[in-house]
């Protein structure tokens, strides 16, 4: 079955929060076609908040957006006062050609931690990410869960107060998926706001304070997750928890 | 055939001996080609690198020149480094002609289009791997360059080989600004095409033989510092 549910931008129905992030009306068009078509949000600048939606609904590109790794069309990215900066984790962990150590040691150097703290912040990312004794491995040598922990600690060694994760658990078994689940509880635990990309319903339900539901390149719900998962107001997120083929 | 088994006998019992102007011709040799490999990586890795990360009008235009420059005539840079530098040219009063120093510039301009231009695919192609990762952890352009070129070490190492062996392999240019003087600018190649026009076949075949085993020593170094490169990778 599929269906097509006429999306309309609604304003957050969460809080206001002074140390929010808001976006205002992004757009992002290619080739014609709206991949952003006007997203409005504003994310509060504690918890987990998961972005969901059907394939091709911007879920990725709003997320890059927020990176400043792709220019919308229009409208802005305003990152309140609870946000110093933010981090990213793709879904395809990219390690360099060197050991784990090695990895971090990288990323402490490109957030200019100074090279006396170093080490000791080196051991703590080792610890979050239980990696401690695969130190000395090589990064691409790790297991696929291992890697997505690895660039996990790697995008928290500039000590970010806003990280963002792609998909950080597709194609995981489910060992890897709870060993990521946990270092983002603990991680979110330790104060870092996280947005968390997922196809994954059940994990946007173990995981998430608040869900933005992003149907055609349009905010089609913004709410508590309790809530979003009990009673969707949205069309179109009724079909998608359905289980229905959002086109 | 007597000849050619007894040419190959003299040959080896030259580089038996220790004769002292094989050794004159073969260290001369390494002293030019080894520099000229180390300028023209300290000048083309860099460029290399900066030409893959970099977005700036002419860029293409310049990649095109040094891909197009990777196959230079020798003797035509020869030619055109000797004029610069004869006594009529501009560069006289810098007195390089026919001087080790002639030669290495020689071997510098034909070489460095091959390393900027093999450097530059190769770090093309870790930028496309690894770009929006670095982006993402703030690397400035700068950072971003060496990070990849620290990345591409083993394929810079195959780069610097073949940047070697083309310096080794080259007789044109070398042979114009140097001018083949023995005991000053003699060098393995020029020396072999001496020898051989000469019929002095077993000082041309010793000569071959010792820059066969050069280019052997050379690969192997390569492929011995490359397990640790292939143990990190893991790709």
């Amino acid at each position: 079955m599929s269906e097509s549910a006429e999306v309309v931008p609604i304003r957050p129905s969460i809080r206001l929060d002074t140390d929010a992030l808001t976006l205002t009306d992004i757009r992002l068009s290619h080739e014609g076609r709206n991949l952003l078509d006007g997203v409005i949000a504003e994310i509060s600048s504690n918890g987990i908040t998961t972005l969901i939606g059907p394939n091709g609904a911007g879920k990725s590109l709003l997320l890059r957006v927020i990176m400043d790794l792709v220019k919308p069309t229009s409208g802005v990215v305003e990152f309140g006062d609870g946000f110093e900066h933010p981090a990213l984790v793709f879904q395809r962990p990219i390690l360099l050609r060197r050991s784990v150590r090695a990895n971090l040691n990288h990323a402490l150097k490109l957030a200019k931690v100074p090279k006396a703290d170093r080490s000791g912040r080196l051991a703590e990312l080792l610890v979050a990410a239980d990696l401690t004794r695969l130190a000395e491995n090589p990064a691409r040598a790790l297991s696929g869960g291992e890697q997505q922990r690895l660039s996990i600690v790697r995008a928290l060694a500039s000590n970010p107060s806003l990280l963002l994760l792609d998909e950080p658990t597709a194609s995981l078994d489910p060992s890897a998926t709870k060993a990521i689940e946990d270092l983002i509880r603990n991680t979110s635990a330790a104060g870092v706001k996280i947005i968390l990309v997922t196809h994954n319903r059940a994990q946007a339900k173990r995981l998430a304070d608040d869900v933005l539901f992003l149907h055609q390149g349009k905010i089609a719900e913004h709410t508590l997750a309790e809530k979003f998962f009990q009673a969707p107001q949205s069309d179109a997120a009724k079909g998608y928890l359905a289980g229905d083929l959002l086109l | 055939m007597q000849d050619f088994f007894d040419a190959f006998q003299q040959a080896f019992a030259l580089i038996a001996s220790g004769d002292p102007e094989l050794i004159g011709i073969v260290l001369l040799s390494l002293r030019v080609s080894l520099t000229a490999l180390i300028l023209a990586c300290i000048i083309g890795f860099p460029i290399g690198a900066l030409l893959a990360v970099s977005n700036f009008p002419g860029r293409r235009a310049i990649i095109l020149f040094f891909n197009a420059a990777m196959g230079l005539p020798p003797v035509v840079v020869g030619l055109t480094l000797y004029l610069l530098f004869s006594q009529a040219g501009p560069l006289a009063v810098l007195e390089l002609l026919y001087t080790p120093t002639a030669m290495i510039i020689a071997q510098i301009v034909l070489i460095t289009p091959i390393i900027i231009s093999l450097t530059r695919g190769t770090i093309a192609g870790l930028l496309a791997e690894h770009g929006e990762t670095l982006r993402a952890m703030r690397a400035t352009r700068p950072q971003m360059v060496m990070t990849l070129l620290r990345e591409a070490h083993p394929a810079l190492l195959t780069t610097a080989v073949v940047g070697l062996g083309r310096a080794f392999a080259e007789v044109g240019a070398v042979m114009i600004v140097g001018g083949n003087i023995n005991h000053v600018t003699r060098v393995m190649t020029t020396s072999i095409a001496l020898e051989t026009s000469r019929g002095e076949l077993a000082m041309a075949l010793a000569l071959g033989i010792i820059l066969l085993i050069i280019a052997l020593f050379t690969n192997a170094a390569v492929y011995a510092l490359a397990p640790r490169s292939r143990e990190l990778a893991h790709v």
